[in-house]
This record gives structure tokens, C-alpha cells and sequence, in this order.
């Protein structure tokens, strides 16, 4: 028997399967290809048939919980049910989308296993050497990566930061589903889900989604100097940002920082305004297509990583980009 | 009530460079500092304390210089601290690590709630907290931006990617806060004065008479890091010149102009 891949596959608030979740059956996939072993999706929830249905189609195998139980994300149930599974079919790697929930349910599950896991991996492999999944990840705040192995312990488990791994188009697989039960002898929850709050609106960013991120760091130099970049922003039809710096400093929300845990961007156009180019900020915008780069310093280290480098004042330079881009807009427009 | 607080002492990263030959970390003069989220996890601890009354302990393991650390963490409210400390125990991973504050919290007993941080600014896994529940079998909350004890129970608000969850916990149990949760204080001169006459409870693996030997360090960790290498990424690039400000931001117009 082939041993196995798995993704667990994460249900949102909402039960749209996550984003994350997609991007790492295309990485699971290549893996399993490499690896000859079968791509199965794991997936826990309440009146699941479509959603199992759907990731069916791109593994070949799906292992699906539902049961009312398990409706909403819990880390007692769901770490009792994931290692039952663990310990029946034995697969060797198991990837996990560094969301909140999926960085609550992996360590108990690698913990329980007594197995390794490795956190929030931006880049995936197989160690020549070993035949073992190299994981690769950033330490020290992205300043330096790391690969980091689990040589002699099974599963390997890794958290993989969203947004890293595109989408892509897979083959059709149409596995089957196998429908598991759970058995009514768990311990009780500890934890009981109340309820879910929206978010207010305004903390409500979707950097990694936006087309546009017009970013600002300490050269903005204080809440106003923020106006102009959402001005900006808004003309494009995207999102502002932000550095550590300028969040430290207090200018904006930290829900806008780029650059932090988690949180990579791969917009159209980036737009990095005064911001220096600390490592932790520039590994997590290299996605964009096209990064412009407004600096008054001509030596920041921002300029290696943009396609274009504007030295100026970016208190200049950002409202003249807003008005002309306007105008290009409104000539588009009136042809 | 008795609360706990788990803290990580760790170089702050914004000062850290790589030498550019070695492609390794430049270590020497890089100030250490309590883990930014740790400081919540502090202030969590001691607004609990001071509404609701209780002991808080506050532990770390590290090399002996940590209880500076701990030192700082008594002057902001804590009224006991231990250091875990020994050769032994270098190397650990978030598995071996969380072991032995596992072993540790066990020595200490009778705890209702533990604190850490969400996770830390040097390893950034987030990942000894819920281990840590796990070892010693109770239960976690997660990503915390929001706390409300009521009697026996606790009511926490987890801050998830598109939504917050509040959810409601019997003690003990582990939480991890995020920095929303509240804002670290500045310690008072007197407590600090206090905090430095303190003795630090020092704990070593002698002091774990049941510790499983093969669970520590290096030898008992799972993962190992088989290369580190440095992020280097450098591109090509165009300045985009002009007379003004104004006119640099009109030629970099008609270069994006086909995809805005």
C-alpha cells in the first residue's frame, strides 16, 4: 500500500474551505508526485458532502468527519479525532495552513504523536540525503530561513503560511470519500464555543488578497502622512499597509502591517513608501508583481528588492501619483 | 487562583544583522528583552491578580543570564519566579522545550490558569504553549484579544483570520495572548527596588525527579535544523528619474499604465 500525503482541509466561520487549504493540495500534489505516495485530503465538519466533494475531485482520497459535534473548529475534539486517524492509516507527511486555528490544532496533534512540527513553512522540499520533507521556514523575524528536518519520527508535520503556494490548476483525481466515524467515548470539552463576532469593518484587511497595497513605513512620519497613502489606495482600488515601524510608532492598526507572522502580499504593484526594507518586510512582499519604491535615502535596502526605485519625498511623490493616476483613470473612462 | 506565566527571554530582532561572509546571525551586542508578547502575557496575569486576587509564578528556561527576565516580570506584578536552567536542556526544540515546562508546572501543582505569549520573536512558531497544554493533558485558547474571568470559568475572545471567537473555559487551562489583548505596564520604582531582592527559584534537571532523560535537548527533539542560510534577494532595478517629485511620478505613471 502507498503511504500517504495529507491536507487537512480547513473550514472557515462560514464553512467556505480556506483559501490556504487549496493552495496546499497544488503543494501536496508536487510533493506526492515526487515522493510516489497519494495525495488525501482530510476534512472535519457538519453537512460536508459538497465541500468533500469538491476537494474529492483533486485528491486521491478524501477522509471526511461529519458529525454536529464538529460544526466548529474545537482543539479537544479535533486533535482526538485527527490522531485516532494518525494511528489508523499511518501517512507520512501532514501539511497544515498556518491559520489561527490550524497553528492551535498541529502542535497538540504533533505533540500527541510525539512527533516534530515545524511552524509557518514558506518553502517545501525533499532533503536529497534523507528522502525527508525539508521544510523551510524564516527565523529571527525573517532575517535568516531555515531548513529544518524530522528525521526519524513520523508523521512530518509543518504549518505553511498562506498565500506562499499558488493555486494551481490540478489534474482531476475524483477520489473516493471515505466517510469516518467518531465514537462517543471522548472526554468532554473543556472549551465550548460561544459564538463568532464580525470583525468591526475597519480591522477587516485583506492584504494578502489586494490588488493594490500602498505601504508606508517610518519615512511617513505620522498618522496624516497615512491620509495621503490611502488617497492613493483608494484611487487604485486597493489596500494601504504598513512596516512594523510605522505600527510601533502607533500611525496605523497593526491589522495592516505586512511583513508580520503569517501575512505574505502579492499584489499587482506594491508600493513602498518610506519604508526602509527590513528583511521581514521585503521576504514577505517578493510575491508582488511589480514592487515601486519611493525613498529619500538612496542606500535603502528596500531598492534591492523593488522593479522600480523612486528617490524622493514620498509626501511629494504619493499625492502626484494619486492625481495622475486619476487622470488616467478619467481619460480611460471618457474613450 | 493560581496563575502562571511562561516567558522567553530573546535577542531583540530588529537589531540582529547577518554577516554577510558567513551567512550567519551577528549575536554579540544584540540587547536581549522579554518577548513582546510575553509582556501581555505578564500584564494579563497581573490584571487578573488584581481584580479577582491570587499568586502569579513566572517561569522561563534559559541560560542563567534569563533571570533578568524574571526580574523584570516580578517588578510588573509577579510575586515568584523560577528559572529552568541547564546544560541539559540546550538545544531543545518546541516538543523538548515545552516538556520540560511541562515537568515544571507539575513541580509547581495546583495552577488554574497559565499564560504565554502568542508566540516568540526569535523561533516565531507559536507552537510550546498548546504543547505545553498537551503534555500535561488540559486544555488551550488560543490567539486571546479579549478576557473575562466569572467565577469558575473563563471567557476568552480569539482572534481568528475573518472573524473573533468567543469562547467560554473550565480551569485550568493554557492561554496563549495576542498584543491587542492589553498594554504592558511600566513597572513602579518600588517594585523594581523590591524585584531585585527577590531570590529566583533556580531549577535544574536534577530538580525533576521523574524527567524523562531522553525527551531533552538536542537528543530529545524531533526536528533538527539541517541548514540556515540567509534570505538574499536582490533585483534589478530602474530609477525613475526626473526634474521634480512631480514629474518622477508621471513618468512612473506611463510605466504602470497598462495594469492600473
Amino acid at each position: 500500500m502507498k503511504s500517504e500525503v495529507w491536507v487537512y482541509t480547513e473550514l472557515g466561520y462560514d464553512k467556505s474551505i480556506k483559501k490556504v487549504s487549496r493552495e496546499l493540495l497544488s503543494a501536496a500534489a508536487r510533493l506526492a508526485e515526487k515522493t510516489e505516495e497519494e495525495l488525501v485530503a482530510v476534512i472535519f465538519g457538519y453537512e460536508i458532502e459538497k465541500e468533500s466533494s469538491e476537494i474529492a475531485r483533486y485528491a486521491d482520497k478524501v477522509i471526511m468527519i461529519d458529525d454536529r459535534r464538529f460544526n466548529y473548529y474545537g482543539t479537544e475534539r479535533y486533535t482526538d479525532a485527527f490522531t485516532k486517524l494518525i494511528r489508523k492509516y499511518k501517512p507520512s507527511t501532514i501539511l497544515i495552513g498556518a491559520t489561527a486555528n490550524g497553528r492551535d490544532l498541529a502542535p497538540r496533534v504533533a505533540c500527541r504523536m510525539g512527533t516534530g512540527l515545524t511552524a509557518d513553512c514558506t518553502g517545501l522540499d525533499i532533503d536529497e540525503e534523507s528522502g525527508k520533507v525539508a521544510w523551510i521556514r524564516p527565523a529571527f523575524g525573517g532575517k535568516l530561513m531555515a531548513t529544518i528536518l524530522c528525521p526519524d519520527r513520523y508523521p512530518q508535520i509543518g504549518t505553511i503560511r498562506p498565500g506562499v503556494f499558488e493555486k494551481t490548476e490540478l489534474p482531476e483525481k475524483n477520489g473516493k470519500i471515505i466517510h469516518e466515524t467518531f465514537d462517543d467515548t471522548a472526554p468532554e470539552v473543556r472549551v465550548v464555543h460561544l459564538d463568532f463576532q464580525e470583525k468591526k469593518l475597519e480591522n477587516i484587511v485583506n492584504l494578502s488578497e489586494a490588488e493594490f497595497i500602498v505601504s508606508g513605513g517610518r519615512g511617513v512620519g505620522g498618522k496624516e502622512g497615512f491620509e495621503k497613502l490611502k488617497e492613493l489606495a483608494d484611487v487604485l482600488g486597493g489596500s494601504i499597509g504598513a512596516s512594523r515601524a510605522a505600527v510601533d510608532s502607533g500611525w496605523i492598526g497593526h491589522e495592516y502591517q505586512v511583513g508580520q507572522t503569517g501575512q505574505s502580499v502579492k499584489p499587482k504593484v506594491y508600493f513602498a513608501c518610506g519604508i526602509s526594507g527590513a528583511v521581514q518586510h521585503t521576504v514577505a512582499i517578493t510575491k508582488s508583481d511589480i514592487i515601486v519604491a519611493i525613498n529619500q535615502d538612496k542606500n535603502a535596502d528596500v531598492f534591492k528588492v523593488a522593479d522600480y526605485k523612486i528617490i524622493g519625498d514620498l509626501h511629494t511623490v504619493i499625492p502626484a501619483l494619486t492625481k495622475e493616476i486619476k487622470q488616467l483613470k478619467l481619460k480611460k473612462e471618457n474613450q | 487562583m493560581k496563575i502562571v506565566v511562561c516567558i522567553k527571554q530573546v535577542p531583540d530582532t530588529t537589531e540582529i544583522r547577518i554577516d554577510p561572509v558567513t551567512n550567519t546571525l551577528i549575536r554579540a551586542g544584540v540587547p536581549s528583552i522579554i518577548n513582546p508578547a510575553d509582556m501581555n502575557a505578564i500584564e494579563a496575569a497581573v490584571q487578573l491578580k488584581e481584580k479577582h486576587g491570587g499568586h502569579i509564578t513566572v517561569v522561563t528556561m534559559g541560560p542563567p543570564q534569563a533571570a533578568k527576565a524574571l526580574r523584570y516580570a516580578l517588578s510588573m506584578g509577579a510575586d515568584e519566579a523560577i528559572l529552568v536552567s541547564d546544560r541539559t536542556f540546550g538545544g531543545s526544540d518546541t516538543y523538548a522545550t515545552s516538556y520540560i515546562l511541562s515537568q515544571t508546572l507539575k513541580k509547581i501543582g495546583n495552577f488554574d490558569l497559565i499564560f504565554c505569549g502568542k508566540q516568540a520573536i526569535d523561533g516565531d512558531t507559536g507552537q510550546v504553549g498548546p504543547e505545553l497544554a498537551e503534555h500535561m493533558g488540559i486544555s488551550q485558547v488560543t490567539f486571546v484579544s479579549g478576557l473575562e474571568m466569572s467565577g469558575e470559568k473563563i471567557s476568552a475572545v480569539r482572534s481568528l483570520e475573518d472573524v473573533s471567537e468567543t469562547v467560554e473555559a473550565s480551569l485550568p487551562v493554557v492561554i496563549t495572548v495576542m498584543d491587542e489583548l492589553n498594554t504592558p505596564r511600566y513597572p513602579e520604582i518600588s517594585r523594581m527596588v523590591k524585584a531585585y531582592a527577590t531570590e529566583i527559584t533556580v531549577w535544574g534537571v536534577d530538580a525533576f525527579e521523574a524527567i524523562d532523560k531522553t525527551k531533552i535537548g538536542l537528543k530529545g527533539s524531533p526536528t533538527s535544523v539541517k541548514k540556515t542560510f540567509a534570505h538574499a534577494i536582490e533585483k534589478e532595478n530602474m530609477e525613475i528619474t526626473g526634474e521634480s517629485d512631480e514629474a518622477k511620478a508621471a513618468v512612473m505613471v506611463q510605466y504602470l499604465k497598462t495594469i492600473l
